[in-house]
């Protein structure tokens, strides 16, 4: 369009960049905007994380000695451990219930419209609100445990949420309600790009339901289960409302998250340079994850491009 | 023995009929293609043969055996899709093994049935390969090396060919008729390509709008087509089809092209006796394109039917030249010798075999003779 109107005659050329003004304005202005306060209140946290700062932000150079001092202290620690442990029960059970989800709705079935909306609704739902419905249900003075007892069982017991050994399940349970619908979606458009015809072709080869997904069809799930991966593992590292919602890191610290701990620092002891370093760390964490990612589909792309 | 007879069978979704009444009878050893325009039925009949979709009605036998409520795996068939459906997670030799691991075969039992078919189709360098590191004739390739390894009674074919380019498609075609030669099997062969259908089949079935049209040998279905369907989309350029009227002379019938012109065009037949019938009635007139030619050309010991037609377009291909003249005033194309150009908006003489001409009747479409 805009080539047409500088080859329409009698009318002077605009010059190149008042004709690409709208790209420029459309483009750069956002981008740099949003770039602007990603790195910039990067590096601002990067360069308070080695300042002793406390209550307000302040020069001077303390070296690593924020970082050793959130290393050891027990919150972080509690914070890490739990990180881990939730991070990895999180990513694979709401891998495998999305994907579990995702081949039961792949059987054309009656109503899968539906199903799929109530499977995928709960990620429209707001962590906090998520977070705090779950605190009701499994309250055992509220919630599910109630329930049971006032129909009759009154020696079932279901209080996970008041045990420090079992706190940080609810949190899984609660996370994988509102993300394994994510996960299904992602699996179920991988199970629908397969070629009917290979599954024919394996129908007349004699291969049955069970052999023909553990052969055929999963192992082609594979790039979509990295993707469901990291994208996962990435909001399981910074969840914060969540657990905030549900546990507020409770009972005592047993739910302790890496978000909580820099909220912990920085707004309520007042401790600037040590919630920085805490923040810190856990982008190097985020980085460990998403630097692999990033060079696994950097070859992926080289090779389909060669291919 | 029938390798394959089907009965009576239709196939209705909802309202829709994509199955009339199919009824086939295919002999151990026949390489029978379906051939049709899209849309008429011949994949949805493959399906069915293959037990990938039942019929709403007919039964289906497979080396005399009634096969409607067997699973595709116990139907001793195999199949050639023409996405090529190779496992995209296995190797070659994994994708020809797999039906045999399906089946439990012994590993030495498989192995040697995959040496044997690599041999065969010349992919023994392949096998250790993933069917995305291959081109589009090796797919196709492993893609029958898994329905030879099974050896089974009856081979299906869902156009095999579609996915790959001309040359290719040439050669891939002799390959699977030498095949065919070879091994003896029996095969039905899925396509829209009616010279696909002309140049592979030992018989043609072919399809339109759910029903078979003519179930004969290539031949057949070329001089006698059983109705004007399937004389205009059997050939390339399809049979000139044309009103006419037949009339009766002193010594037999004379087909009249554009009757009440000046450029009348009146042509005696000689052996079409089956016309009587229609003498003093409108048929519809139809020549192929190859028995109009050059006024030199001479097509029998006697003497050619000439006649003076206007030249509209020159089609030079290389092996021949296309020409599009008037014949009573109706468009029909010519099929000349590639050194003989006549100029468009003149006139040329040209050669009638008048012994290969089709009548059809205008009401039914049916062949009269």
């Amino acid at each position: 369009m805009s080539n047409a109107a500088t080859m329409r005659p009698g009318r002077p050329a605009l010059p190149e960049w008042v004709r690409r003004l709208p790209e420029y304005l459309m483009i750069w202005v956002p981008l740099l905007l949003s770039a602007a306060h990603l790195v910039s209140f990067s590096l601002w946290t990067i360069w308070i994380s080695f300042t002793p700062s406390t209550l307000v932000p302040v020069t001077g150079w303390v070296g690593l000695r924020n970082y050793s001092a959130v290393a050891a202290s027990r919150n972080w620690q509690i914070a890490f451990d739990n990180l881990l442990l939730f991070g990895s029960a999180f990513v694979l059970l709401s891998a495998v219930t999305g994907l579990i989800l995702a081949i039961l709705l792949d059987q054309r079935i009656r109503g899968e419209n539906v199903l799929r909306s109530i499977f995928l609704y709960p990620l429209a739902v707001s962590f906090v609100v998520t977070g705090t419905v779950w605190s009701w249900l499994l309250n055992p003075g509220l919630g599910i445990q109630k329930l049971v007892h006032d129909l009759g069982w009154t020696t079932f017991k279901f209080d996970w949420l008041i045990d420090r050994d079992m706190a940080i399940w609810t949190i899984v349970i609660a996370a994988i309600w509102q993300s394994s619908g994510f996960a299904m979606a992602l699996f179920l458009a991988g199970l629908r790009s397969v070629d009917s015809d290979i599954i024919k072709a394996a129908q007349i080869d004699g291969a049955g339901p069970v052999r023909t997904y553990r052969r055929i069809i999963l192992p082609s799930l594979w790039p979509i289960t990295i993707t469901v991966v990291v994208i996962q593992l990435q909001f399981a590292i910074s969840t914060f409302d969540l657990v905030r919602a549900l546990t507020n890191g409770g009972p005592g610290i047993a739910t302790q998250l890496p978000a909580l701990v820099v909220y912990d620092l920085m707004f309520q002891r007042s401790l600037l340079g040590r919630g920085a370093a805490a923040a810190v760390l856990m982008l190097l964490i985020l980085l460990a994850v998403l630097l692999p990612y990033a060079a696994w589909r950097y070859i992926q792309r080289r090779r389909a491009a060669h291919a | 023995m029938a390798a394959l007879s089907i009965r009576g069978l239709s196939k209705r979704y909802a309202n829709l009929e994509v199955l009339k009444d199919i009824a086939l009878d295919i002999e151990s050893g026949e390489f029978t293609v379906l051939v049709g325009p899209s849309g008429c039925g011949k994949s949805t009949l493959l399906n069915i043969v293959a037990g990938l979709d039942r019929p709403s009605a007919g039964t289906i036998e497979i080396g005399g055996r009634v096969v409607n409520d067997v699973a595709p795996k116990d139907r001793d068939i195999a199949m050639v899709f023409q996405s090529y459906a190779l496992y995209p997670s296995m190797t070659v030799r994994q994708n020809i093994t797999f039906g045999m691991e399906c089946r439990h075969i012994p590993k030495a039992e498989q192995d040697a049935a995959v040496a044997n078919v690599a041999k065969l189709l010349q992919i023994e360098p392949l096998l250790g390969r993933k069917p995305s590191q291959l081109s589009g004739g090796q797919r196709q390739r492993v893609a029958m090396g898994r329905a030879l390894v099974r050896n089974p009674l009856l081979f299906l074919f869902d156009e095999p060919l579609s996915n790959l380019d001309a040359k290719l498609r040439v050669e891939m075609r002799m390959e699977i008729k030498r095949l065919h030669q070879r091994i003896g099997a029996t095969i039905v062969y899925v396509t829209h390509d009616q010279i696909e259908a002309m140049t592979m089949a030992t018989r043609i079935a072919v399809m339109h709008q759910g029903s078979v049209q003519q179930f004969a040998d290539p031949d057949t279905v070329y001089r006698f087509p059983a109705n004007l369907f399937v004389a205009r989309f059997m050939g390339s350029p399809p049979m000139n089809t044309m009103p006419a009227r037949l009339e009766a002379e002193n010594d037999g019938p004379v087909v009249v092209i554009g009757a009440g012109r000046v450029d009348e065009l009146r042509l005696r037949l000689r052996g079409y006796d089956a016309a009587a019938p229609f003498v003093g009635r409108k048929v519809v007139f139809g020549i192929r394109p190859e028995c109009i030619a050059e006024g030199s050309r001479t097509f029998s010991s006697e003497a050619p039917v000439l006649v003076e037609a206007p030249v509209e377009l020159v089609e030079p291909t290389g092996a021949e030249t296309m020409v599009l003249l008037r014949l009573g005033g109706e468009p029909a194309m010519a099929r000349i010798s590639p050194d003989i150009r006549p100029a468009p908006g003149t006139s040329a003489v040209f050669a009638l075999d008048t012994r290969r001409i089709c009548l059809f009747d205008p009401e039914t479409e049916r062949l009269i003779a």
